[in-house]
């Protein structure tokens, strides 16, 4: 869990109040935190002055706005049809053994987050995945060890 | 019909000169001579529905209204699309002219790229170079280009899904009529156009519609960028003459041994090697955002099929019947079939109900997954159930 | 006039002003297109695609009920691959629609059941996809069930709660396969800002938004030789009560209905309409008070305008939106939970009963009224006041679980004591009608005269206008009232909480009208278009409800709440003090809750 209430008004300060501003401040907690508390959604309907359903209901049809915790890094593996051609399942698997979690879970320190997502557009680059927003293409075992080798020291 | 050879072209990755020298060649010309030249040209949208887009303008142009928006739709979705983030990486000023070119037309003063979660790396340096532009544009028309990010939802591509999901709601689309020439974002007229379809409508402009024009067929005009993967040895980004049979394109990319082709993505349709020479592509044959999938013999088209059955489950936005439900039981009972749990037969049943998807889904996601589905399993059959 | 637009519907020309749909089209040609997620009385959605239609030119089959018309459009409605079409659609809500039908509470009222029967729909053509998803069965409410497996996502809730209702306790979340309807974070709708107005249940096609019914609890406290069960009814039930046996829509059934009653086995038939009359006596005495302290007194503790308080959603609805407005409610219970503390003390002495032994059930049109009666702070008498609260719909289940023929069942009374109202208790039913009540009494008690209007009919605050305005000027008042004369009375009206909430902005912000008094019911329509009434209520079944409720008003010779004899006979031998006294406080009103906003 994480203070959100400034944060929070700090957004809608910069975006507004209107209903429109209530993707970019989602948005804007998620860089922050990697995922929205309870406590952060309320906080925004309460700024905003709409539903708290509303709010939940429009961050969970966004595969990037997680409602669920997440770790500091969130992994996540393309898992459509070129990356799946091209391998995808193996480097999944490294991960999992490298970090010691399944898909879907976080590391018990909460660095790491992995998950599967949708194209995320490097199909002839494939395998591909996304940590936080920066994207790794054209991935080998070998490669994305040495990727999350990288994370760990951060 | 005529087809084409294989034409490499270069238009949009032509290098940008100074940005300055290009508005001042677009910007001399009035409205109507625009509208003009883009309908002549035989420009249709880039993004797969391909709406003659010089229509687009002109309609948004006639709607009353002081409020009006021009949108530029990045958000790049369809598995096996890439093209977009190519044009946005390399000569994202053609994008931005091509929406100063659409506001000066229809009176828009706000313009915004729509970009997908997964491009947000790029971010920070096309935020710069939006802000140079907007400074620039100063000197012609009151306008100004920003950026608005999508948080990863595929149907976001669909055009008022996107207007819904910029006013700060679910993507679902909407009812339509009204269209956005009508009635878009906020509910005002708004020319909502793909990056390719931006960038092309900028040269158009610039030299004139004969130069596109030359390029095509009579129901396809011009040349598409084309986003290549799969089973070939130099996937990539192309910029291609449209019009070639998928033979050509075949013979050209494959390493020979292609039992199908997937023409616009895991929504558009799979090609079976036998109807290679048959098959053009453009709107007159095989329609395309640009998306080639090539599948070589070893694939299985059960799993090809299957995995972009799992991605309508989970990218429909779910609020239609057919396309919530369909897709579920599109993917189920394939699964079924496979296993042995439904007989041969029941695949018919579900291609009756991919084909009453096609007819009665509200928006072009759920009228699309039986394109995928109908081609698949009527011509790879025996995939399906052994 | 607006423009006419001319198209033509299975070949037949059909002329209507632009702006239509293909739907009201069909309708005007007495064509009939079956619909799903459409309803009068809410937003065009095209989602459940039940409706969908042939259009000469266009490839895909668009829905009836969100296409406008255009000149010269060409329709098909029954054609081969509309049947098919259609079917397909069945099919697939059926196969995510968990098909316990015979068991199901809304079996034989299920649109998803008859239009099954319709189209001869066959279940099992696809395959059953209810158990591949995790669902709940949300029953923590003590009014509303909430069950997800039943759910047809045709978000007539969703629109429900929040165009007329403004309250959003429902949403949608989740996208593909995973959409849903769901409150915050899912939580049980007894935890989030859910008024428990019903509106949702009386919206609903299927079974997935139901009342939780109390039927069985009061068929075993009839059975009980040891408990007294006596029974009350709120006034908009005996105007809606025939439509779920067989009558047409707003039927008067005042008659029928204690007999019925009588013969399912309650011990005592009484009536709401008594604690009507007295809330006015109650709530007017409580109005001219807060009128003299802010106006004469300049009391500044005093709060302006007052606002009623017998809708429980209404209540809730403040307590979570507006909890910086609590002062402005009025203290008094609503009548049902007068008549529950009065029945298990004042009555309960008067027969010589031991209030642990009478079991106290009322008839509701409303399913906040469950709600409230298990409302901690409702336990005046030193028991739970009101036991159970059924519904007109649950009323009429028990009629005909018990066999006897509502029609043929003579015309009988209500007993004595707390079992006589007057008209003016009767309108309470309707919007417009508490406040019409209490200025026929506060009018009179001021000034010494009737109301000046026609037959005591104060049409200013009746219709069904959203927000209802009126203005009563108080001339040569009794020396006792003097000091309101020649004071203009400023009152609003609101029904439907969608109103409420923005009369509560206006309050809020100051008040802008000057207002005094302001009446609000949470449902549509007031208590006649509750959340517990016949399904289904639209705003022409409303109408008719309506002038059912005035006629019968007319009907009664009492029609003014202080000529109640019973009213007269409380304040003598048991509320000593008259209204607003001790024991009125002790047992006739209430405070509120701050709640949660979410």
């Amino acid at each position: 869990m994480y203070e959100s209430k400034s944060l929070v008004k700090a957004l809608a300060d910069k975006y507004g109040r209107d209903s429109e501003a209530l993707m970019p401040i989602l948005q804007g907690i998620i860089a922050e935190h990697n995922y929205l508390s309870d406590e952060a959604m309320l906080n925004i309907a309460k700024e905003l002055d709409l539903s708290a359903a509303h709010v939940f209901g429009t961050a969970s049809f966004y595969s990037f706005l997680d409602h669920k915790e997440r770790g500091k890094f969130v992994i996540r593996i393309c898992k459509t049809i070129s990356c799946d051609m091209k391998g995808k399942t193996q480097i999944l698997r490294t991960i999992e053994d490298t970090l010691k979690i399944k898909n879907g879970e976080t590391t018990s320190d909460k660095k790491f987050t992995l998950l599967e997502t949708n194209c995320m557009g490097w199909c002839h680059k494939a395998p591909a995945m996304l940590i936080n927003d920066i994207p790794y293409t054209e991935l080998t075992t070998d490669k994305v060890i040495e990727i999350i080798q990288d994370y760990q020291q951060k | 019909m005529e087809n084409k050879s294989l034409n490499r072209v270069e238009l949009i990755f032509e290098p940008c000169e100074g940005m300055d020298a290009t508005l001042a060649s677009v910007f001399k010309y009035s409205n109507d001579e625009i509208t003009s030249e883009l309908i002549d040209s035989g420009l249709r949208g880039r993004g797969g529905a391909g709406f003659p887009t010089g229509m687009k303008w002109k309609f948004t142009s006639a709607t009353p209204g002081d409020e009006k928006y021009v949108i530029c739709n990045a958000d790049e979705g369809e598995p096996g699309t890439f093209k977009d983030r190519e044009i946005l990486a390399k000569v994202p000023e053609k994008i931005f002219v091509g929406m100063a070119i659409a506001a000066k037309v229809i009176g828009a003063k706000e313009g915004f790229i729509y970009l997908r979660y997964e491009y947000k790396f790029m971010l920070k340096e096309l935020q710069e170079r939006v802000d140079l532009f907007n400074d620039m544009i100063k000197g012609y028309i009151d306008f100004k280009i920003s950026f608005r990010i999508g948080a990863g939802a595929y149907v976001c591509g669909e055009e008022s899904a996107l207007f819904e999901s910029m006013e700060g709601k679910r993507g679902e689309p909407r009812n339509k009529p009204p269209y956005p020439t009508i009635s878009g974002f906020r509910g005002k007229p708004t020319i909502i156009n793909n990056v390719e379809t931006l960038a092309f409508a900028t040269m158009i402009v610039k030299y004139g519609a004969e130069k596109f024009k030359s390029l095509g067929t009579l129901d396809s005009r011009g040349s598409k960028v084309f986003s290549v993967s799969g089973d070939l040895p130099n996937a990539g980004i192309y910029e291609l003459e449209l019009g070639m049979t998928l033979q050509k394109f075949v013979d050209e990319f494959s390493d020979g041994d292609a039992k199908a082709v997937q023409v616009g993505g895991a929504s558009g349709f799979c090609v079976p090697r036998k109807k290679f020479k048959d098959t053009i592509i453009g709107f007159e044959g095989v329609p395309t955002g640009g998306s080639m999938m090539v599948f070589n013999s070893t694939r299985s088209m059960y799993n090809v099929l299957h995995n972009y059955l799992e991605f309508f489950v989970e990218e429909s936005c779910g609020q239609c019947t057919p396309c919530r439900v369909g897709c579920q039981q599109l993917l189920k009972g394939l699964k079924a079939v496979k296993k042995g749990e439904k007989p041969e037969s029941y695949l018919e049943d579900l291609l009756k109900l991919s084909r009453s998807m096609q007819l009665t889904a509200k928006c072009g996601l759920g009228q699309s997954v039986g394109n995928s589905f109908a081609s698949i399993v009527e011509n790879f059959k025996e995939e399906m159930v052994y | 006039m607006a423009n006419q637009v001319n198209l033509k519907i299975n070949g037949m020309p059909v002329t209507v002003d632009e702006g239509s749909t293909i739907l009201h089209a069909a309708k005007k040609l007495d064509i009939h297109i079956p619909t799903l997620c459409a309803h009068d009385d809410l937003c065009v959605a095209g989602n459940c695609r039940v409706c969908i239609v042939e259009q000469k030119g266009l490839r895909t089959l668009p829905a009836s009920c969100a296409v406008p018309v255009f000149e010269g459009m060409e329709i098909e409605t029954n054609t081969l691959k509309v049947r098919q079409a259609r079917k397909h659609v069945l099919e697939l809500l059926l196969s995510e629609h968990r098909q316990d039908c015979l068991s199901c509470y809304k079996n034989g009222n299920c649109e998803l059941q008859n239009l099954s029967a319709e189209f001869k729909v066959n279940g099992s053509v696809f395959m059953d996809l209810v158990e591949d998803h995790r669902y709940t069965i949300d029953h923590y409410s003590p009014s509303i069930i909430k069950d997800d497996s039943k759910c047809v996502r045709c978000q007539r809730c969703v629109r429900t709660c929040e165009e007329l209702q403004k309250v959003s306790a429902l949403g949608v979340s989740g996208k593909g396969a995973e959409m849903k309807i769901s409150t915050f974070l899912d939580r049980s709708m007894n935890e989030v800002v859910c008024t428990n107005c019903g509106q949702c249940i009386n919206r609903c096609p299927v079974g997935a938004l139901v009342e939780k019914d109390y039927i069985d609890q009061v068929w075993d406290a009839i059975a009980d030789p040891k408990k007294h069960v006596v029974v009350q009814t709120a006034p908009a039930v005996r105007v809606a009560l025939g439509e779920d046996l067989g009558l047409p829509n707003g039927e008067i059934v005042t008659g029928k209905m204690a007999a019925a009653l009588r013969r399912l086995g309650f011990d005592s038939v009484l009536d709401t309409n008594f604690t009507a009359d007295l809330t006015i006596m109650e709530e007017g005495t409580e109005l001219l008070m807060r009128l003299k302290g802010a106006l004469v007194d300049k009391n500044p503790k005093v709060t302006l305008p007052m606002a009623t308080s017998c809708s429980p959603g209404w209540v809730k609805f403040i307590e979570h939106k507006y909890p910086e407005l609590l002062p402005n409610l009025s203290t008094c219970k609503s009548p049902q939970q007068m008549f529950g503390a009065l029945a298990k003390t004042y009555y309960a002495q008067k027969i010589n009963v031991d209030p642990a032994n009478i079991v106290s059930v009322s008839i509701m049109p409303c399913t906040a009224k469950k709600y409230e009666a298990q409302r901690p702070e409702m336990r005046s008498s030193g028991y739970q006041d009101v036991d159970y609260v059924l519904t007109t719909r649950e009323l009429a289940i028990m009629i005909k679980q018990a066999g006897f023929d509502f029609l043929s069942l003579p015309i009988e009374h209500t007993d004595s004591f707390m079992g006589v109202g007057t008209g003016a208790a009767v309108i309470f039913g309707a919007t417009g009608g508490v406040m019409e009540a209490a200025l026929r009494t506060a009018y009179e008690l001021v000034t010494g005269r009737e109301v000046p209007f026609q037959h005591l009919d104060i049409m200013p605050v009746r219709g069904m206008e959203g927000v209802k305005e009126a203005k009563v000027l108080l001339e040569n008042c009794v020396p006792a009232w003097s000091f309101l004369n020649g004071a203009e009375l400023s009152v609003c009206i609101a029904h439907g909480l969608v109103n409420a909430d923005a009369v509560m902005k206006l309050v809020r912000d100051g008040n802008p009208h000057g207002w005094h008094f302001i009446e609000i019911m949470a449902c549509p329509g007031g208590c006649i278009g509750g959340g517990g009434q016949p399904i289904p209520t639209n705003i022409e079944i409303r109408k008719k409800r309506t002038d059912a409720i005035y006629q019968e008003d007319s009907n009664l010779p009492f029609r003014k709440s202080h000529t109640n004899p019973e009213i007269t006979e409380i304040y003598t031998e048991f509320l000593t003090e008259g209204p607003c006294g001790h024991k009125s406080h002790e047992l006739l009103h209430t405070h509120y809750t701050e709640r949660v906003g979410y």
